[in-house]
């Protein structure tokens, strides 16, 4: 079997391309996805009954949904209910909306994990409730939740390539395209694969270091 | 109402129950301006329960307390309704708390640790909030230890913090919760040292302890819980030499049998 680089190097624009659009995709998915699923652990725990019952509703439902049909009802469903979006839109949210639901339940696994005595600590010292939650919580948590936050970014990272089939030209749907059009598969799936390993190597390396940064009053003389 | 005749603290009939649990059954007290009461009793007598109450992270269901004047935790009385959390703080604004954990927020040097409430409740500028702060932790001795976090600090010093930003807060009572019960024996003293230099001060203080010695020196008033009642309350030298009540002469005599024993392994030639 002959192995021709040239196909690779002779589209390295577009492969690169489709690396941009799956890194934004990721980045913009992911930054939803964080900001949605804080929003949905604090509101579940702290938001009382009525507002506990639909979320969780709302995250079993979510995660009972593989992305792929997600995203179908979103982008090919949404029309249908008056929501029509560009593909990149779609993605973009799609993604947030998934991810969002398991950045929900790690969040709500480190808010558990703040010792009780630290809340009391701050409300007998007159802090509000949000207050408290940014200030004393979520420092806190963040050291005990971030290899599994860094954990569920690498998955989202992968998840992007469905997006290919809501026809956004990420990296997946570049490669499998350049492979069905020049039948060199071998080649284009191992750059897409170096291409995801370079995407998340990045993600864990930042993952250690954010680690170590935040971890840092753990230190014992 | 702050006048010296009125109590700072008064619990009328306060109960509790943990679900079938009464946990406290009918307590009453009061705290004079500048009083160090010392609650004392046996482990499930409903000491910490009542100290908590008194900051409301208990919420009593029977009867009231008054913290200058002002009913806590509960909006109305009958029916019960709670108070909204601003008013709650503003209540509690008067109280400071040290619990027996510490609860030192661990991603908080000393310093930050005094400084948060200083900054986010009574709003101060940083540099104000850290003035305050230094003077704080210089009070109680930790002046050099401001940048090291609780996890660079033994027992007895982060204890220490926890004074200090509780102190920060200008607080006109101070609630101590087994403050050295967690403290290797070697630390217990630096801490008890700053509490009687606070009573020295003039502060009023409500200290649930297991320090006999503690309560026999500082107290103006010691009371021994049993089974959710205030079973005994008086002077320390009554309380200590009390004749009237079997369970607290039971209960003191614990200490006293510990102590005889330390004091006969000493005296026996090695």
């Amino acid at each position: 079997m002959m192995f021709d680089v040239s196909i690779i190097t002779d589209r390295v624009e577009p492969i690169l391309h489709g690396l941009l659009v799956t890194f934004q995709t990721w980045f913009a998915g992911v930054l939803i996805g964080l900001v949605l699923g804080l929003g949905i652990a604090v509101l579940q725990l702290f938001g009382g009954r009525w507002l506990r019952i639909p979320l969780r509703m709302f995250i079993e439902v979510i995660r009972a949904t593989p992305f792929l049909v997600l995203l179908f009802l979103l982008y090919y469903g949404g029309p249908e209910f008056g929501l029509s979006l560009e593909p990149i839109t779609a993605g973009i949210l799609g993604m947030g909306v998934y991810g969002s639901v398991y950045f929900a339940e790690i969040f709500r696994g480190g808010f558990q994990s703040v010792p009780k005595g630290h809340v009391e600590a701050a409300e007998c010292l007159g802090m509000g409730r949000w207050q408290c939650i940014w200030r004393v919580q979520l420092p806190q948590m963040l050291v005990i939740i971030l290899p599994a936050l860094v954990n569920m970014i690498t998955i989202l990272c992968k998840e992007t390539a469905v997006l290919s089939i809501i026809t956004i030209p990420e990296l997946t749907m570049v490669l499998t395209g350049i492979g069905s059009e020049t039948f060199a598969f071998v080649e284009t799936l191992l750059v897409l694969c170096i291409g995801y390993l370079i995407l998340i190597e990045l993600s864990s390396r930042l993952g250690l270091w954010l680690e170590r940064r935040v971890g840092r009053f753990l230190v014992r003389s | 109402m702050n006048d010296v005749t009125t109590p700072i603290l008064t619990l009328r009939n306060v109960g509790k129950r943990f679900g079938t649990n009464q946990v406290l059954k009918g307590v009453d007290l009061d705290v004079q301006r500048s009083e160090v009461v010392c609650l004392i009793g046996p482990s499930g007598s409903g000491k910490s329960t009542l100290l908590r109450s008194m900051a409301f992270l208990e919420e009593y269901d029977e009867g009231e307390i008054h913290i200058n004047g002002q009913l806590l935790g509960w909006q109305s009385i009958s029916p019960r309704r709670r108070a909204s959390r601003s008013r709650l703080n503003q209540v509690r604004s008067s109280l400071g708390m040290v619990f027996q954990q510490f609860n030192l927020w661990p991603h908080m040097s000393a310093l930050g640790n005094v400084c948060e409430a200083l900054v986010r409740v009574k709003g101060l500028t940083r540099s104000d909030a850290e003035r305050k702060g230094r003077a704080m932790l210089d009070k109680v001795g930790l002046a050099e230890k401001a940048d090291a976090f609780p996890a660079q600090l033994s027992g007895g010093q982060q204890q220490r913090v926890a004074i200090a930003r509780a102190l920060a807060m200008e607080p006109s009572l101070m609630l101590f919760d087994e403050p050295t019960s967690a403290l290797d024996p070697e630390l217990v003293g630096e801490v008890l040292q700053v509490m009687k230099q606070l009573a020295a001060d003039g502060m009023t203080m409500v200290v649930v302890t297991h320090e006999m010695g503690f309560a026999a020196q500082v107290a103006d008033t010691v009371a021994f819980l049993d089974g959710g009642h205030i079973v005994a309350k008086g002077a320390p030298r009554d309380i200590f030499h009390d004749t009237e009540h079997p369970r607290l002469q039971q209960f003191l005599q614990n200490y006293l049998d510990r102590n005889a024993f330390w004091q006969d392994l000493k005296e026996t030639p090695a």
